[in-house]
């Protein structure tokens, strides 16, 4: 997966429609309509098939969820018994449709394991990977956007040269190994100033809950500064040389104006297409700084559900993964309507 | 579904930013605009600086092709360079520092840092290259399949793509491997699987702009039978960015590989793996951090130097549309 690189891969965007033409002001809001209505089509078979693909995966998974949850010592007939109770002794499309079933009502099952909701399990983690995300998003945003606009405006220059450097061995530092040396930096030895592992609630500490997240966060954040900046600057390189940012410099505008005002919100589309599908990724993707940094999010659940064979609740999981990737595609998707007049107006 | 269509296609052109961005600030677009101004004028014997300035290479370049070459190079005549066992543990050499007999040290069982990295890296490239070979081959063909026959075939290639990329990728291949059990082979075998989505996207991004051009026309209208269109005419011109990009995925792997290591469920021991190896150092990072550091800095400048050599040579093979 191409997690921790400066060559993102290919991401969704809503381009500019194809068919440029003058719509009729009522056409507008009927093209938004249907372009939400496709995008919920859409996004409904993706997650079926989704949700059904790991349906498929579990099943394949080698051992047997009812001898795990029976334990070492049991004899066979209560691993039966055991599998009864799960409902395990159905045919996969009958667990699968039951199941959906379920979703539909706002019910994921228990877990194997613990016996505890999906539900209530999910609404312990997604908080903590939520905030990591968007904590660590936010970061990133500030730190590469100022760099991007002042290297675009000087480019080659030192800025320009220094942040690239910098950027460059970001990308190439896996987040795993950027964490280490945070620890031994920040948390061993002499300097330890920050906790190497936990995490406390913002509710009950919200200074504690700072001091945890902040390590993190960074290790987080690292990668994706790199490419925004790199992203933003060459949109910013191109926008800076059409014509109306020409017209601009002739009406006697400063460059401050320019950058900020005239130059920043065109360039902006692709970062922001990027930046939700990161945040898309990053709230299933974040098991290695969860496990690093011992944060019981989202993604260490998931990867722990995989080895307990506890299936309800890496359904439940991954059933929230991708409904958050299928939603903000969507959302960004639509965001371009409000960012771009040329695509509401093609669209 | 023309949203997805239109989608590559933008992917695609934000890609190419991404490349055309210049890794040096002398190949920036100031420095091409002068080289223009300035070659019409030059005669034979001004052409020499002006082809010297053209082609001067950073020396970053060949530091990074120095790196990969010398990684490469001693993975591959591993066996026959005089180094310790790596797998043998030595009691006099546990968390051992730098000593003339172990150059960067032990690890938390004594065996010799500087003979696991070296093998190490046999396991790291490949995995690396194998992934992306296997990934590259299948997602490029199925690509231009899609981005030459549109229609059905693009519609279900673009939801398979959807929906593997909807899946969280580590997810996916920490399932992958626990089904097939974690070996070297199913290592390579799932990072493939997860590569195909992007590669089918790139490589349809790619026909779909290449399919446009006059030379696809004519032998269309030569009668030229589909198969041999897309292997005669476009594969030539997708191979070039597909490769480059593959390039920067081998990088890419090569961490994946680190990180499920580092999860336990990398390359079993006790075959030495640099992600096993920083995994490995991990209890002791604070008392005796080289265990880790070490192994992390090669992994790290290893994927540095990929990363740059991918970059550039992106940028020297990318698909112009400015030549249509």
């Amino acid at each position: 997966m191409a997690e921790m690189t400066i060559s993102t891969p290919p991401t969704t965007a809503a381009p500019p429609g194809e068919a440029p033409g003058k719509a009729p002001r009522g056409a507008r809001r009927n093209a938004a309509v249907r372009r939400v209505r496709r995008r919920l089509v859409h996004l409904l078979i993706v997650l079926i098939a989704v949700t059904f693909l790991s349906f498929v995966v579990i099943d394949l998974l080698p051992g047997d969820a009812a001898v795990v949850v029976a334990g070492d010592n049991a004899t066979p007939a209560q691993v039966a018994q055991v599998r009864l109770d799960l409902g395990l002794d159905r045919p996969m499309i009958v667990r699968y449709i039951d199941w959906l079933g379920g979703v539909v009502t706002g019910d994921l099952g228990k877990s194997f394991r613990t016996g505890q909701p999906v539900t209530e399990a999910l609404a312990q983690r997604i908080p903590v990977t939520f905030e990591l995300t968007i904590v660590a998003e936010v970061l990133a945003l500030l730190i590469a956007v100022p760099l991007a606009i002042y290297s675009a405006y000087r480019p080659g220059r030192f800025v320009d040269r220094a942040s690239m450097t910098l950027g460059f061995g970001a990308a190439a530092m896996p987040q795993f190994v950027f964490g280490m040396v945070l620890i031994v930096l920040f948390a061993g030895g002499l300097t330890s100033i920050l906790p190497a592992t936990g995490y406390e609630s913002f509710f009950t500490d919200p200074l504690g809950n700072i001091r945890t997240i902040i390590l993190p966060c960074l290790t987080l954040m690292i990668g994706e500064a790199a490419v925004y900046r790199q992203l933003l600057r060459s949109d910013m390189i191109s926008t800076l040389q059409e014509d109306y940012i020409l017209m601009a410099r002739s009406k006697g505008l400063g460059p401050r104006t320019i950058l900020l005002r005239h130059a920043l919100r065109p360039s902006s589309f692709s970062l922001i297409t990027l930046s939700g599908v990161n945040i898309g990724r990053l709230l299933g993707g974040t098991v290695i700084v969860e496990t690093l940094f011992a944060i019981p999010g989202l993604g260490q659940m998931i990867v722990q559900a995989v080895f307990n064979r506890d299936y309800m609740l890496l359904q439940g999981g991954l059933l929230f993964v991708a409904v958050a990737y299928v939603v903000i595609n969507m959302i960004i998707d639509l965001l371009y309507l409000v960012l771009d007049p040329r695509v509401r107006r093609d669209a | 579904m023309p949203d997805i269509r239109k989608t590559s296609t933008q992917s695609l052109e934000s890609l190419e930013k991404v490349s055309a961005t210049d890794t040096d600030a002398l190949d920036s677009e100031v420095t091409s605009v002068d080289l223009d101004l300035v070659e019409p004028i030059t005669g034979n014997t001004a052409t020499e600086p002006v082809k010297a300035r053209r082609t001067r290479t950073p020396i970053g370049w060949y530091l990074a092709w120095f790196w990969i070459a010398a990684v490469v190079i001693s993975a591959i005549f591993a066996p026959l360079l005089p180094l310790w066992d790596p797998a043998v543990p030595d009691y006099n050499n546990v968390f051992g520092g730098i000593t003339p007999e172990h150059w960067l040290g032990g690890d938390t069982l004594g065996r010799d840092n500087l003979s696991r990295i070296i093998y190490g890296a046999r396991a790291s490239l490949l995995v690396g290259i194998c992934a992306v070979l296997l990934g590259a081959v299948v997602g490029g063909i199925l690509g231009m399949m899609a981005g030459y026959f549109r229609g059905r075939t693009e519609r279900v290639l673009s939801l398979v793509t959807d929906v593997v990329l909807a899946f969280p990728g580590l997810v996916l291949i920490i399932a992958i491997v626990a089904i097939l059990g974690a070996s070297l082979t199913n290592l390579i075998v799932g990072l493939a699987i997860l590569s195909v989505p992007t590669f089918i996207r790139l490589a349809r991004a790619t026909t779909l702009v290449v399919t446009q051009r006059e030379f696809v026309h004519a032998a269309r209208a030569y009668g030229a039978k589909p198969m041999r269109i897309i292997l005669r005419e476009i594969a030539p011109n997708v191979v070039m960015p597909i490769a480059a990009y593959g390039f920067i995925m081998v990088g890419v792997f090569i961490v994946v590989e680190g990180s499920l290591s580092f999860l336990g469920l990398g390359i079993p021991p006790p075959t030495p793996s640099w992600g096993g190896m920083i995994a490995g150092g991990r209890t002791q990072l604070i008392e005796y951090p080289h265990i880790s550091l070490i192994p992390a800095a090669v992994m790290f400048l290893t994927v540095l130097a990929i990363n740059y050599v991918g970059e550039r040579s992106r940028k020297l093979f990318e698909v112009r549309e400015s030549n249509l």
